[in-house]
């Protein structure tokens, strides 16, 4: 009883006198914190609700150079509003005769949004984005399973061949664009035409709309599509068999074993073991290259080759994506809120994708 | 046949008996086993032969970007004129580095041999043709973005891992529920931010705006949870406050996550291209005012479209060289820092 005292009396006696010298756990945190936070809040989570209030404010507009609060610039919008003389206080000091800004009352409801998804263009960007994503995620998933099942079963050389595999990930974006807007070329000696030409068929502008040469297929929205999904599988691959192998290098060598005591073939060991013990990152892989698919932009440009905001066609728009529209309508200062609605309309479907997902694997996944 | 197989052949031969007290069954448990060994060996053999087939043809299908990137930028622009309207050839017999000399604003010698007139005639009258603006630009952003970076991520996450404090999972989940949202939601509002501070055409604009990841101080933060307890508290018996056990200890021990990040965030900078295009569009204020100079803010995927769109955009082997040029250095890099660089990236799923 006595020496039980004495410990406790020595954990409670220097011990706490020091602690209470030095500063306090939590001014610790806050001074650690700090930096980071203060970033994150600016520029990470304000703009979160700055941008769906944008949203949200019909006619909403940023006045140059007054700031980029969505509330404060609104509120001023309401005051100018009743007051009709705003624009002569405002504009004084640049031109007094400067008539054509009408003060216009902001309302806060849907308009963008249903604007949003009439415009014919949004529509269009949802459907190209759909159509890319549905067609390069399940062959670039499937493909890269294979791979890294085919890695796995290997010694020698499996280093060499994952580093080859790995290089698009490494690659910057907009030379690998260049690099297969080339190969893509219209001309007839071009390395694609080559090939087709080789197999019989007549050469095609795969990306350009402009100076096909005679005797050429021209621009279609087949030929670009093809062209766009070819690059994203190729640059996709990278990423999902470095995950696949990780998940492969985690399973446990005896069922492999046992499976071919019992005399299993291959095909089964793959659909029966491999594939259900890989099923979590089966899902993580999934969930992400959908999300990043639907993101799709880089890809149409950069093969494109036209600038920030040509997506291919003779009127810019063939493969316009959500991203593309979004970034389109920043673009133009009266545009703002529509593409603040795009982009609430982006996440919205990035949940939605998300929760099907997680619903499915439910039933699919076994961890 | 070795002595061993011998043996076991005799050991497992019938006599003519069991032969016809056995012939109605067929089954493959019948079988001799080293039949059956060997059957498995040669299948093996079959299937190594179709598996690394398969290898083969993926890997070249993968490596012709890369050789297609190299073999025509070492053409003349003249070379590939010819060569595109009859047949394109992925090997040339005389390489040049002309595009090289072309992108990096260097002299030419006898361009004429090499290119037509109106191709020179434009080198001739781009002075700013040069990619090493882009290459100054990018480096320091990358260097100054990379040290901002770790400071913050390091304190950061050093504060989710070792301290307690009220509300600390709360603010995590926040911070991680960051991440779901599409970047382009923050884009359109951070512009008008960065306008507002005054940081058009700045480094700041391009250094700090993306400077706090939260997914690096949940990487960093994993990898301090998992230093045990114990060493703490003997850092503690020892003197040691939170922060000094933090320099000591904790970044020590976390030095390969360290390094994973500044390689993923050199390479984010590096590839870097909308947020760039949208607040860097034109010169330096700072430096036009300070040196009256003007210096281009953009960055290298900006110039390397610019060289798309621009007055080069109908000479391909000019743009294969310049993207050549801009991809080689983080390539280089990847080949030293490989694991790093792999094992950082399989945890992610981002990219720049």
């Amino acid at each position: 009883m006595s020496s039980k005292q004495g410990v406790l009396h020595l954990e409670k006696g220097p011990m706490q006198t020091k602690k209470s010298l030095s500063m306090p756990i939590w001014l610790k945190a806050l001074i650690a914190l700090l930096p980071a936070l203060f970033f994150l809040l600016v520029f990470t989570i304000f703009p979160i609700f700055n941008t769906a209030f944008i949203a949200f404010v019909k006619d909403f507009y940023f006045q140059s150079g007054t700031g980029s609060f969505a509330l404060a610039s609104y509120l001023r919008q309401l005051d100018m509003h009743n007051n009709p003389d705003w624009w002569r206080e405002y504009f004084a000091h640049i031109d007094p005769d400067i008539i054509f800004l009408q003060p216009v009352k902001p309302i806060i409801g849907f308009a963008n949004f249903a604007y949003v998804l009439k415009d014919p263009l949004f529509r269009n960007a949802l459907v190209n984005t759909a159509i890319l994503t549905i067609i390069s995620v399940p062959l670039t998933i499937m493909i890269s399973l294979l791979l890294a099942v085919s890695l796995n079963s290997i010694k020698p050389l499996r280093a060499t061949y994952q580093t080859i595999f790995f290089l698009p990930y490494v690659t910057n974006g907009i030379a690998l664009g260049m690099v297969f807007n080339t190969i893509f070329s219209h001309e007839v000696g071009g390395i694609m035409n080559q090939l087709i030409q080789a197999f019989g068929g007549r050469p095609i502008s795969w990306i350009r709309p402009l100076w096909s040469p005679a005797g050429t297929i021209p621009l279609s929205k087949f030929s670009l599509g093809f062209a766009i999904t070819v690059q994203s599988i190729w640059s996709g691959l990278a990423f999902k068999i470095l995950v696949f192998m990780a998940g492969l290098a985690s399973i446990d060598k005896q069922y492999y074993d046992a499976a071919r005591i019992d005399g299993s073939n291959r095909s089964t060991i793959f659909r029966r073991i491999t594939v259900p013990l890989l099923s979590p990152q089966i899902l993580y892989i999934t969930i992400t290259s959908f999300i990043g698919a639907f993101k799709a932009y880089q890809s149409v440009i950069s093969i494109v080759g036209g600038g920030p905001i040509h997506f291919g066609g003779e009127n810019r728009t063939m493969w316009i994506t959500v991203v593309g529209y979004i970034y389109m309508n920043r673009n133009v200062e009266k545009n703002i809120p529509l593409a603040a609605a795009g982009s609430v309309v982006l996440l919205i479907v990035i949940l939605f994708i998300t929760l099907i997902q997680m619903q499915v694997s439910k039933k699919r996944v076994h961890y | 046949m070795t002595e061993k197989d011998k043996k076991v052949t005799e050991a497992v031969t019938l006599t003519a008996e069991e032969e016809t007290k056995l012939s109605h069954i067929d089954d493959e448990r019948f079988k001799p086993s080293y039949e059956i060994a060997k059957e498995y060996k040669t299948r093996a053999i079959i299937a190594k032969i179709i598996t690394y087939t398969f290898l083969t043809l993926f890997a070249l299908f993968m490596l012709l970007p890369f050789w297609f990137m190299i073999s025509v930028s070492v053409k003349t622009p003249l070379e590939y004129q010819r060569e595109v309207s009859t047949g394109l050839r992925l090997f040339t017999s005389s390489p040049s580095f002309v595009n090289f000399r072309i992108v990096l604003g260097a002299n030419l010698k006898n361009p004429l041999r090499d290119m037509n007139e109106a191709l020179l005639h434009i080198v001739e009258t781009s002075p700013e043709r040069s990619f090493i603006p882009y290459f100054v630009n990018t480096i320091i952003v990358a260097v100054v973005s990379t040290v901002f970076t770790i400071v913050t991520t390091v304190l950061a996450s050093f504060a989710f891992a070792r301290l307690e404090f009220k509300g600390k999972n709360f603010l995590f989940a926040i911070l991680l529920a960051t991440m779901m949202i599409p970047g382009e939601m923050m884009l359109i509002t951070n512009i008008q931010t960065a306008k507002w501070l005054g940081w058009e055409n700045t480094y700041r604009a391009l250094i700090f705006v993306h400077g706090v990841s939260v997914f690096y101080i949940f990487y960093l933060r994993q990898t301090f949870q998992q230093i045990p307890n114990e060493l703490f508290l003997a850092a503690k018996v020892d003197g040691y406050g939170e922060f000094s056990y933090l320099w000591r200890v904790m970044i020590p021990i976390g030095m390969p996550t360290i390094v994973t990040i500044i390689i993923l965030n050199v390479m984010g900078s590096w590839n870097a291209y909308i947020w760039p295009t949208l607040i860097a569009q034109g010169y330096n204020p700072t430096i036009q005012k300070l040196f009256n100079y003007n210096h281009t803010m953009r960055l290298v995927s900006n110039g390397l479209m610019s060289t798309f769109t621009g007055q080069f955009a109908s000479y391909d082997t000019v743009k294969i060289a310049a993207s050549m040029i801009v991809s080689a250095p983080l390539l280089v890099v990847f080949i030293f820092f490989r694991k790093y660089i792999m094992s950082g990236v399989s945890r992610s799923g981002i990219k720049g």
